[in-house]
């Protein structure tokens, strides 16, 4: 598989999940199993892209500058500082460990 | 995109009388959404390049994919993996896509028939559209707030992820500007504001625990896709959920 075609495939994937939505009947929202699970694995992928993008270093784990970024974004978050500030944030704490060790 | 629905709050205090109030609320709380999530489409542009791809992949993600969440998801897969983990890349792309789909059909009787339109409200069906459009009082105002909250968005999201894209590529050694750090803190920033029920608090720790525990042992997305699992098996069961009041989400 190249970049190419893994970019347009997982994209018409997720079109497609978006206009399946207009096709399916209503009633399928009457089952709360479905849609308590459809939230539930948005939490836990998150949760896990949290982690693997923090620890992960290919198949290892490692804990480096970016694990005290990531502690100060949560602390961020928690204290309702809009999103692209904690981006910038994070960014910046990682890039000044890095540039002073 | 992701954490401005529940930053909408006011379900709109409408009175009977002046439904181009009611209007202009809608246009408002639509375009003060669209402009703060369409601000973000830096970091997934400048991320995108960091994580391997050119500046024109980056910005068909934003052009046709169009979710946030999938679309660093992907990336971030990319960046550990390489293309060799395109499987799980994709998967995991698209089962964060997924909720989408449940969006969709809370929307379309609010987009209403006709399959030219429905194929570009589907399009524009992401987390702040239907956040705005589900929060406004009346079927004209949610109509309004769902086209104009998609239309804002798709148009900041792909403009700021090119020049975002365009940063990233001059940037260089994108790991010295802290940019690997950077996506962590976007996932951290999209999980946030579904972190409120205790249910949804166990999976995300669950889940965080079993990508960590299996990140050594398996090819890289696969631990993202495992951590899903533990999702499905706890919504299945209902373990820790509410059992009287039975809400959809």
């Amino acid at each position: 598989m190249t970049l190419w075609q893994i970019v347009i495939l997982a994209s018409i994937a997720c079109a497609a999940l978006k206009l399946a939505g207009y096709l399916v009947p209503p009633a399928v929202l009457e089952r709360p199993a479905a849609a308590r699970t459809a939230d539930l694995v948005t939490v836990a992928l998150l949760a896990a892209l949290v982690v693997v993008q923090t620890l992960g270093a290919g198949a290892a784990i490692v804990v480096d500058a970016r694990v005290p970024a990531v502690l100060v974004a949560i602390v961020l978050f928690a204290l309702r500082v809009p999103f692209i500030v904690v981006v910038i944030a994070a960014a910046a704490v990682a890039a000044g460990i890095r540039a002073f060790s | 995109m992701g954490r401005q629905a529940a930053a909408v709050t006011h379900a709109g205090e409408f009175g009977a009388a002046d439904a181009a109030s009611a209007r202009r609320e809608a246009v408002r709380d639509s375009v003060a959404v669209g402009i703060a999530t369409g601000a973000y489409g830096v970091s997934f542009g400048a991320l995108a390049v960091a994580s391997g791809l050119d500046v024109w992949q980056a910005c068909v993600l934003s052009l046709v994919m169009f979710s946030g969440g999938s679309q660093f998801a992907l990336i971030g897969v990319l960046a550990g993996g390489g293309t060799a983990a395109w499987p799980a890349a994709i998967a995991s792309s698209a089962l964060l896509g997924a909720r989408n789909g449940i969006y969709g059909i809370r929307t379309a009787p609010i987009v209403g028939r006709g399959w030219l339109k429905r194929i570009a409200a589907a399009w524009i069906t992401i987390d702040e559209s239907t956040a705005v459009a589900l929060a406004q009082p009346t079927p004209a105002t949610r109509r309004l707030g769902f086209w104009v909250t998609g239309l804002v968005v798709f148009t900041g999201w792909n403009l700021t992820t090119l020049a975002g894209a365009l940063i990233g590529d001059a940037l260089g050694d994108t790991s010295r500007y802290g940019l690997d750090a950077a996506a962590a803190a976007a996932f951290v920033g999209l999980l946030w504001p579904r972190l409120k029920r205790l249910q949804a608090r166990a999976v995300a720790v669950a889940a965080a625990v079993v990508a960590a525990l299996l990140t050594p042992v398996l090819m890289p997305g696969l631990p993202v896709l495992a951590a899903a699992a533990v999702a499905v098996l706890i919504g299945m069961t209902n373990w820790l959920g509410e059992r009287h009041g039975e809400g959809s989400s």
